[in-house]
């Protein structure tokens, strides 16, 4: 178990030095984000209050969807860079170390949520600007649901990339998980607009109910069932996407 | 009990491998890529393990640094059973991949002091072997540099590096020189030996260049098909070559197939192969057959462009155990 710990600790130095010393991928995950807040946010400024829309201001509706997404899209292309790693060799190379498996991928996961947790702070000060009014245990609360999504994602994501081990495979794949995800977790318009049939097929994405739990959470209303199911909902993907993960890098000697 | 004592009678040896085997599933089809490897590595030896691309070299090289787990079979690298006990061979062994080492965005440093960590050192005494290691190969004042930055053979040398950085009894280098042009190469070649003058480690290394094998290795192991067709020094090997090899370019292909028609009548020839326009036979007493059927070939109507003779190389050793050549 100390080896697990030091091992990840090792795995996570170095990645946090790489992506230290290449800023520039940190800034390039921030953008999409930043634009949606600056070029998306002011057109729902003008829906807040419309019948089907959610209470509160605009911010406080749109901002939880942010981070959300922030978490799910920072975390799911991870598995470019472990494909790049093993094309590399770097992957073998820690292989024939003795380090434990688990801490090979646990110790890169975590230098993902450290950088999503700088984007995710310099996101929140950005909306903050543009006319977000939250209160600061509120926005923690925010950041530690999108560092779990982040994670359960990144894992994912790095067991995807070594599975297939391709590019070419991998973003298709990504793509055709991200995009449902997106679309039917109402994180651009809060699915309380849309037709019966639609919310339908959006209950069943796990992925609303956490966004729908941060918008509770952003209007100071925690202690309920639904801000519950929707945490709860993060920490049971963040366990099983850890054991994915894990698993899938154990496999590769078989 | 009977296996503790097996064990203990294997130790001198840093390898010995038993009935080796790996089959994979591609296509609900079962492709048997390593087909039953015995082999035996003394410590302080630099082994070449030789074969043509697809021979199973590098599977059998994943399973004895415990990349990929046997089928079947029993070995025992370095001291450690390699199904019982991998992370004690992890420990013990060095491992160059074929295809590097490094991710080009990471200084090279950082990857030197990383893997360092993984072995249980220090940062700082990761960085001062780094540097000794560093400046036995020739790579001073690479510390600070990104590994995409180096050359080709600075950054095979940093592999190299890497491998050995928690000093390994023994060493596993899958084809080191591949893609490195012909100084780096023979530059490499000398570090690999000074390594085992200098340190004693034990060197296992892959490769199909005849050149390579037969310069670098005290023995060869000869892999085709998922099987060892051949073990020995090269000397010994190539005496089990019968005869000199004669080599010889024509006009076209057409040419070629006819001269290798004549050739065939020639008393003791053997593996005769055409390339393009090249024809290629062995034959005892080279230098007395070769003026004869250059005479056949001109009274046949056939102007060779070049001829030539020589003592049997690893390749002709190649193709008298396999039927082909190493570029097939």
């Amino acid at each position: 178990m100390m080896t697990f710990f030091r091992d990840s600790w090792i795995v996570f130095k170095r990645a946090i030095i790489i992506s230290s010393q290449n800023p520039l991928w940190i800034v390039i995950g921030l953008l999409q984000p930043i634009l949606y807040l600056a070029l998306f946010g002011p057109l729902l400024t003008q829906m807040a209050g419309m019948p089907g829309f959610p209470p509160g201001n605009a911010w406080l509706v749109f901002v939880p969807g942010l981070l959300v997404q922030l978490g799910i899209f920072g975390g799911a292309f991870v598995g470019f860079a472990i494909i790049y790693e093993w094309r590399s060799g770097v992957i073998d190379r820690q292989m024939v170390s003795p380090a434990s498996r688990a801490a090979l991928i646990v110790g890169r996961v975590m230098r993902d949520i450290v950088v999503l947790f700088i984007q995710g702070c310099l996101l929140s000060g950005a909306a903050f600007l543009f006319g977000l009014a939250v209160p600061l245990h509120a926005l923690a609360l925010g950041l530690l649901l999108m560092v779990l999504l982040g994670a359960s994602f990144s894992a994912l994501s790095y067991a995807a990339g070594l599975a297939l081990k391709s590019e070419d495979s991998f973003a298709p794949i990504v793509n055709t998980f991200a995009l449902p995800i997106l679309l039917l977790s109402g994180i651009l318009l809060p699915m309380s607009l849309a037709p019966g049939w639609l919310q339908v097929l959006s209950d069943l994405n796990p992925f609303k109910h956490m966004v729908t739990a941060l918008r509770f959470v952003f209007r100071d209303e925690i202690w309920n069932g639904t801000v519950l199911l929707g945490f709860g909902l993060a920490v049971a993907l963040l366990v099983l996407s850890a054991w994915v993960g894990t698993r899938v890098f154990e496999r590769q000697t078989k | 009990m009977a296996q503790r004592k097996m064990i203990e009678t294997l130790s001198q040896n840093m390898i010995e491998a038993h009935g080796l085997k790996r089959t994979f599933r591609a296509r609900g089809k079962n492709i048997e890529a390593v087909r039953g490897i015995d082999l035996t590595v003394a410590a302080g030896e630099i082994v070449g393990f030789l074969g043509p691309n697809g021979a199973g070299k590098t599977t059998t090289l994943k399973m004895l640094t415990t990349l990929l787990e046997p089928s079947d079979g029993e070995a025992i690298v370095a001291g450690c059973d390699l199904r019982r006990d991998p992370r004690g061979v992890r420990r013990r062994i060095g491992y160059v991949a074929q295809g590097g080492t490094t991710a080009g965005i990471a200084r090279a440093g950082l990857e030197i002091t990383s893997q360092a960590e993984l072995f249980g050192l220090t940062p700082k005494q990761a960085r001062q072997r780094g540097e000794e290691l560093l400046s036995a190969l020739d790579l001073e004042d690479v510390w600070d540099r990104k590994c995409e930055s180096l050359s080709g053979g600075q950054r095979r040398r940093l592999d190299i590096v890497m491998g050995l950085i928690h000093r390994p009894q023994l060493v596993f280098l899958d084809e080191p020189s591949t893609g490195l042009d012909p100084q780096s190469r023979a530059n490499l070649w000398h570090h690999i030996r000074k390594l085992r003058d200098q340190f004693g480690t034990t060197v296992f290394l892959t490769t199909h260049y005849m050149d390579e094998a037969d310069s670098l290795s005290d023995r060869l192991l000869i892999i085709d098909h998922g099987v060892i067709v051949g073990e020995g020094t090269s000397a010994a090997l190539k005496a089990r070559v019968s005869g000199d090899s004669l080599t010889f370019t024509l006009r076209d292909g057409e040419q070629a197939a006819r001269a290798a028609d004549i050739a065939n009548t020639l008393a003791g020839v053997a593996n005769i192969v055409t390339e393009a326009n090249v024809l290629h036979y062995q034959i005892p007493k080279g230098a007395i057959v070769l003026p004869v059927y250059l005479r056949q070939l001109t009274q046949a109507g056939i102007e060779p462009i070049g001829a030539e003779i020589a003592r049997p190389t690893l390749d002709d050793v190649f193709l008298t155990l396999t039927g082909r050549t190493l570029r097939d």
